[in-house]
């Protein structure tokens, strides 16, 4: 997990209309909900399956509900959210095209953040080392890491195409959440860390 | 008193009583013409009146949550949570527990003289439900100048009273913990409490409730309900860590004494309550858990029930508890979260079974604290 995560948070910010519901899955500490109340007056849950975290959520002042996301949403009703967002989790979760789908059943709109296993950095460390990459948005060894399904942005984009679902909005970011023409003109090569809003498209 | 108290206990406290002589009417159709309820209360209640902390009491409980009586070793039932610096802070909080109406430590019950007839109430006291309950703790809360709760707050049959408090008295509750609770009792749940009924009532010593009169108590069945009700409170986990399949004189011996010491154990348990609880007690305990239905009213959907809502809750179940699994809870979160109600959810990894709410269980400590921390300065406690 990156150290600062406020620009990410910033930017999905951003993309929130002021007094949203909000669920928030894999919500750690409850950072982001807090800082989207602040900022965007939203109120709503945060998912989250670690006892520590749901503990930190609690003392931030954030309704937490323990869940574990691999069972999908079934707690909450069809519609019942605007937004549904999910950072830095996707790749950590046993099923994530069908938690895509989910996110979608819950909620109008879906934010997800990941990180790019596309990124030049991690293609070099593999081309040069031979070995599983690591960086700041990766900092884990092959063995113990919580990322069991890394994608790219190309891969993302082709499962949301398959899936009907269709993404209103994109945003890369390089490694230091900077936002850099490089990565904007060659998202899959430059972004360190992806973002997307996506809804349901309509058949 | 020499005695010496642990520093983070309420230490010595009295049970303090209440008199009520305005009828109050119960669910059952009956009334009670005036009745007392015992409590204890702990810790200080503030200028503005806004820290008071109502603890709800599970099945076998009473008002002595916690700190000790003159002379005794054990202290109050949730002596876990509640004193200085621990979840319910009474450096904080104005903590009250009431016995229950029914209850057979002072407040009015079926040993108590029904002032009609001039003998005690016995069989004949009427049975009363977990509405009942808190409609006269809202009595008391007047007789203590309470107009709001910081919270109501309990475990099991207590989480279902403090459940029943945000439905019936709105304005009335800030927040509500509900832990190892349930909405509603599951069939296995009432099977289990009618066995401990039948144990009981075929006692031939229970005179069909008129035992007092007899001077007698039906001991066996009293005994019987209890064990058969602890087995449900532990986990098979924790049974076998704590027993195992030890015996007693390290041999089998061939006949139905005490053999292994999970046996001597239950044994104790049932004698021991036989000495502090009361049968006909215990009968309309458990007919109150069989009784509470909060979605009856409400073409059994909970999320209706509960839409009135205004206290936020705070709901916790533990993983290794059977008699009101971690669905049960789910099953109130999702009743909340259909209404957008605030609630938060955590299931702790224990293995003590239904009775980890009595137990410090660290991770339980922790997240109970940090809530109540919240109430605490949301009142300016």
């Amino acid at each position: 997990m990156s150290q600062d995560l406020s620009p990410e948070f910033r930017m999905i910010s951003d993309w929130i209309k002021p007094g949203s519901r909000v669920l928030d899955l894999g919500c750690g500490d409850g950072r982001l909900l807090g800082y989207l109340q602040d900022t965007r007056q939203v109120t709503g849950y945060g998912l989250e399956i670690d006892q520590s975290n749901i503990l930190r959520c609690v003392q931030n002042g954030i309704n937490v509900i323990h869940t574990d996301l691999d069972e999908g949403l079934q707690d909450f009703d069809p519609d019942s959210f605007d937004y549904v967002v999910m950072t830095q989790t996707l790749q950590a979760v046993h099923y994530p095209d069908r938690l895509l789908e989910e996110m979608l059943r819950v909620g109008r709109q879906g934010i997800v953040t990941f990180p790019n296993f596309a990124h030049w950095r991690l293609r070099l460390h593999l081309a040069l080392h031979g070995r599983m990459p690591m960086s700041s948005a990766l900092p884990h060894a092959w063995y113990d890491t919580p990322n069991i399904h890394l994608c790219t942005v190309r891969d993302f984009e082709a499962l949301c195409a398959e899936r009907q679902i269709g993404i209103l909005q994109r945003s890369v970011t390089t490694a230091y959440f900077q936002e850099s023409l490089t990565a904007r003109l060659m998202p899959n090569l430059f972004a360190s860390v992806a973002l997307y809003r996506f809804e349901k498209l309509k058949r | 008193m020499s005695q010496d108290f642990p520093a983070d206990s309420v230490g010595l406290v009295t049970p303090r009583q209440q008199h009520f002589d305005q009828p109050l009417e119960l669910d059952c159709g009956q009334s009670l013409p005036e009745f007392d309820l015992v409590y204890e209360s702990y810790g200080t209640l503030n200028e503005d009146r806004s820290n008071a902390i109502l603890v709800a009491h599970a099945l076998s409980g009473s008002h002595h949550a916690a700190g000790y009586h003159a002379g005794a070793h054990k202290p109050g039932w949730w002596e876990a949570c509640i004193g200085p610096g621990k979840p319910i802070d009474t450096n904080r909080f104005f903590v009250v527990c009431s016995n229950n109406l029914g209850g057979c430590h002072g407040s009015t019950g079926p040993l108590s003289t029904n002032p009609l007839t001039g003998r005690p109430y016995g069989a004949a006291f009427p049975i009363v439900t977990v509405r009942d309950w808190v409609r006269s703790q809202a009595r008391l809360a007047d007789a203590l100048g309470i107009q709001r709760w910081a919270a109501v707050i309990g475990g099991s049959l207590g989480g279902m009273q403090a459940m029943q408090w945000a439905i019936d008295y709105p304005d009335r509750i800030a927040h509500a913990v509900v832990i190892a609770g349930a909405p509603k009792l599951s069939a296995q749940n009432i099977a289990f409490n009618e066995v401990a009924r039948q144990a009981i009532l075929t006692d031939p010593e229970f005179h069909e409730g008129h035992y007092a009169d007899e001077g007698v108590i039906p001991r066996r069945g009293l005994a019987l309900a209890r064990m058969i009700g602890h087995i449900t409170y532990l986990s098979d986990d924790a049974m076998r860590a704590k027993f195992g399949r030890e015996l007693r004189e390290g041999k089998i011996n061939f006949n139905y004494e005490v053999e292994f010491q999970v046996e001597s154990y239950l044994r104790h348990q049932g004698q021991s309550f036989v000495d502090r609880f009361d049968a006909t007690t215990y009968l309309l305990m458990t007919k109150a858990l069989d009784y509470f239905d909060p979605a009856a009213n409400f073409d059994d959907d909970l999320s209706r029930a509960l839409a009135g809502v205004k206290a936020g809750f705070l709901v916790l179940s533990f993983t290794s508890d059977w008699r009101f699994p971690p669905s049960r809870s789910r099953e109130i979160v999702k009743a909340l979260l259909d209404t957008d109600k605030s609630v938060s959810y955590a299931d702790i990894v224990a293995h003590h079974g239904h009775d980890a709410f009595l137990m410090p269980v660290p991770e339980y400590l922790g997240i109970f604290s940090a809530y109540m921390d919240r109430v605490g300065r949301e009142v300016g406690a």
